[in-house]
């Protein structure tokens, strides 16, 4: 028994097991212990009520949800329109931020001093206020229901909202989508050919024209050959008629309701300004015997940026742009304060009309637990394909 | 959403309470702490839970506290109010954040069946009801069809709004606040066409709009809104305790006594007046209480009437008239089991 334990390996896995056990019955106890409480206390519990009907109305909804669907459903429309404002925000804040984040580094006085000063307000004044602004301040103070400010014809805001045209697809449309992977195939073929070319003979063929043509022009012909299947549906605004009737017609055009512009602006605005902290100093990071070289070997400014600069600050980038993104996901919970229905407002809204807030707790948890832990993983795959680079 | 964060504590003090340990009474706590914790509206109702510019708070459901307060403590001050707003209330009550719950909330069979509480009575009969501005032209909710509505979440509001219009087959668009200082200034600002809340709501709301002669209130009540009380359930006495200082107050008013006349009433020979003094028989201590608790609730807050025309009867801003809430024998539905 003794030289048992005295050997290392036996003993790692007896001290894992226990652990693991010690850990399992924590977490059973825990379990057990809310459920008679809850009992006791004559809360209801289980998740059996995802499957009763929800009775209240939603606002915005990428799937088919009506009063009549599931408070599943509910929270599955919930969870799809924090998806929704979380990637457009990231999208948003990413390029703003590298936008940012180069500028502030630019020998030109201004446009640096620019970039610096949008870096401090932004990230000096509290999201919360920033999203209050957007939203009471900016979005309050548009014209009303009955009225528009139209731009360009075919964007027109009040104060239901930004309505801008609606793509229809119609049944053949999935062969433009597909023709989106083919085009990007080829585009990769393309650069690999152009490299491969330009070591040979020195000579680099107009791999971005041709990439661009390619990116535009197979859609296109795909457009055609499946008999043009796009409409678009324009909003009409109507003018006369009862006052309730007038304004855009629901049925007509597309609207961005002021909640999502809102948040979207809020969130992309803020973590803009902290993206470009994290390239700016990405790319201070990388020595300036880098340019210095790059500029000797005959390589314009934009080129080095390009072709040497970012790609070595990237690997300093990355980590804390997952950081970034985490964040932006997290703080798209504070929809609530201004009504736009994401995950946690449809969800408060499921747990009041329940009262079951252990079971909801645990849902907010395990989606945004696992929204991060895909973040991290997506960010970590590309963390690891540019840090190979070592120098 | 600071009260996420209280869902998460409920959840959490249900996981690591011990199962075996049982709090005592809620009436000896209350006792012991020396005053009543009250979960009141926290936007601010006039008429129902409001507080003025001093922080004093006044309204019927605020008052039915300080009956609580006087019947335990003979002194209606000895309450302390929680602000709560709809979202927050029910788990305030279920964490013990409140010893009772009374903010115009709607006793519903959910509600009293699986969230661990328990309605005491009714102390506001009401309905739900729409507001829209005069100019839109509209004079029945049946024609709202298409409508933009501001509501509050977690209220059975969002439900029966929703039911109305799914049974009308009116399309229609929510957009559901958390705050109802939001809904009204959503509202205010055009983002609806129209408010819905309960009637009792949109009269105390009206009178916060800028122009509240530019708002009407739509004939249509298109649910049953019964507003009362509520306590955690497994506390048989402390229910006891809450339901018939409801009680007394209906039963009061019934036997005409009132705060300026219950010391005169003192010499009356009307048994039921005897026995509701505790001149006659003990019924204080079965419920925990002094033999002339319901003497104290009458001569602190007075009677149901006195509280209602205090508070949003015709002589106070909001105008109500009694209506539903009338007693019993003039015309209401306002009855209470006698006291013997
Ligand atoms: N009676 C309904 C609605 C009660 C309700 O919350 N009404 C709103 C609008 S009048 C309110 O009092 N809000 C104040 C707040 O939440 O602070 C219910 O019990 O669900």
């Amino acid at each position: 028994m003794a030289t048992f334990l005295n050997n290392p390996t036996i003993r790692g896995w007896v001290f894992q097991i226990l652990f693991v056990l010690v850990l399992g019955w924590f977490v059973w106890d825990i379990i057990d212990n809310t459920s008679r409480n809850l009992q006791k206390a004559n809360i209801a519990a289980g998740y059996g009520f995802l499957e009763r009907t929800a009775g209240f109305g939603i606002v915005q909804k990428l799937v088919p949800y009506t009063e009549a669907s599931s408070y599943g459903r509910a929270l599955f429309v919930g969870l799809l329109n924090t998806l929704l404002v979380a990637g457009i925000g990231i999208v948003l804040a990413t390029l703003l931020g590298f936008i940012v984040g180069v500028a502030r580094l630019s020998s030109n006085w201004l446009v640096s001093r620019v970039a610096a000063t949008y870096v401090e307000v932004l990230r000096n004044v509290p999201l919360l206020l920033q999203l209050f602004f957007w939203y009471f301040a900016v979005l309050r103070s548009v014209p009303g229901m009955r009225e528009k400010w139209s731009f360009l014809g075919i964007f027109h805001l009040n104060i239901g909202g930004l309505h801008v045209p609606k793509l229809i697809l119609g049944e053949s449309a999935w062969m433009i989508f597909a023709a989106i992977p083919v085009a990007i195939a080829v585009m990769i073929f393309v650069a690999k050919w152009g490299h491969e070319r330009q070591s040979r003979t020195g000579i680099r063929p107009p791999i971005g024209l041709i990439n661009t043509a390619v990116l535009i022009g197979l859609p296109v012909i795909a457009f055609f050959i499946a008999g043009r299947p796009l409409h678009i549906s324009m909003p009409v605004f109507t003018e006369t008629g009862p006052l309730l009737r007038r304004g855009f017609q629901t049925d007509s055009g597309m609207t961005i309701i002021p909640e999502f512009l809102g948040l979207l602006l809020a969130l992309s605005l803020y973590t803009a300004a902290y993206i470009a902290e994290v390239v700016r100093s990405g790319i201070q990071a990388v020595t300036r015997g880098q340019t210095e070289a790059a500029a000797s070997l005959g390589l314009r400014p934009r080129q080095t940026l390009r072709l040497v600069v970012l790609p070595q600050a990237m690997r300093i980038i990355i980590p804390p742009l997952t950081n970034q993104y985490l964040n932006l996901t997290k703080n798209s919970s504070l929809a609530v304060a201004i009504a736009y229905p994401d995950l946690v407002a449809v969800g408060g809204t499921v747990l009041n009309q329940t009262g079951q807030a252990v079971e909801v707790v645990s849902i907010w948890m395990i989606f945004y637990l696992g929204l991060s832990f895909l973040t991290s993983a997506v960010m970590g795959y590309f963390n690891k394909r540019v840090a190979l680079v070592e120098r | 959403m600071n009260r996420n964060f209280a869902s998460i504590l409920v959840g959490a003090a249900l996981a690591l309470a011990s199962v075996t340990a049982a709090g005592a009474g809620t009436l000896e706590d209350v006792k012991a702490k020396g005053f009543l914790q009250c979960g009141a509206n926290g936007g601010n109702l006039i008429g129902f839970g409001a507080t003025d510019e001093k922080g004093e708070w006044s309204g019927i459901d605020v008052d039915f506290c300080r009956a609580m307060a006087s019947a335990i403590f003979n002194d209606p001050t000895k309450v302390k109010f929680t602000p709560l707003n709809a979202k927050e209330r029910f788990t305030a009550l279920q964490s013990g954040e409140v010893d009772v719950l009374s903010r115009n909330t709607t006793w519903t069979m959910s509600r009293d069946s699986s969230l661990g509480l328990q309605f005491v009575g009714v102390t506001y009969y009401d309905g739900q009801g729409f507001m829209v501005r005069k100019s839109l032209g509209v004079s029945s909710a049946l024609e709202l069809s298409g409508a933009k509505v501001c509501t509050q979440t977690g209220t059975t509001t969002e439900l029966n709004l929703a039911d109305y219009f799914r049974s009308n087959n009116m399309p229609y668009e929510v957009v559901a606040f958390e705050k109802n200082e939001e809904v009204l200034q959503a509202y205010e600002a055009g983002r609806c066409d129209a408010y819905t809340t309960d009637a009792s709501g949109l009269y105390a709301e009206r009178l916060k709009l800028v122009a509240p002669d530019d708002h009407m209130i739509l004939p249509e009540i298109i649910s049953k809104e019964p507003l009362g009380p509520a306590v955690r359930q497994g506390d048989d006495k402390w229910f006891t305790l809450a339901k018939w200082t409801l009680f007394a107050l209906l039963n009061a008013e019934e036997l005409g006594l009132t705060k300026a006349n219950i010391d005169e009433k003192k010499t009356s020979d009307n048994p039921e007046i005897k026995r509701f003094l505790g001149i006659e028989g003990d019924f204080g201590t079965p419920v925990g209480l002094s033999g002339d608790w319901a003497y104290n609730i009458i001569k602190n807050v007075g009677n149901y009437g006195e509280i209602f025309d205090a508070n949003i009867g015709p002589s106070t801003k909001l105008g109500i008239a009694r209506g539903l809430n009338n007693l019993w024998s003039k015309g209401g539905i306002q009855y209470a089991p006698p006291i013997r």
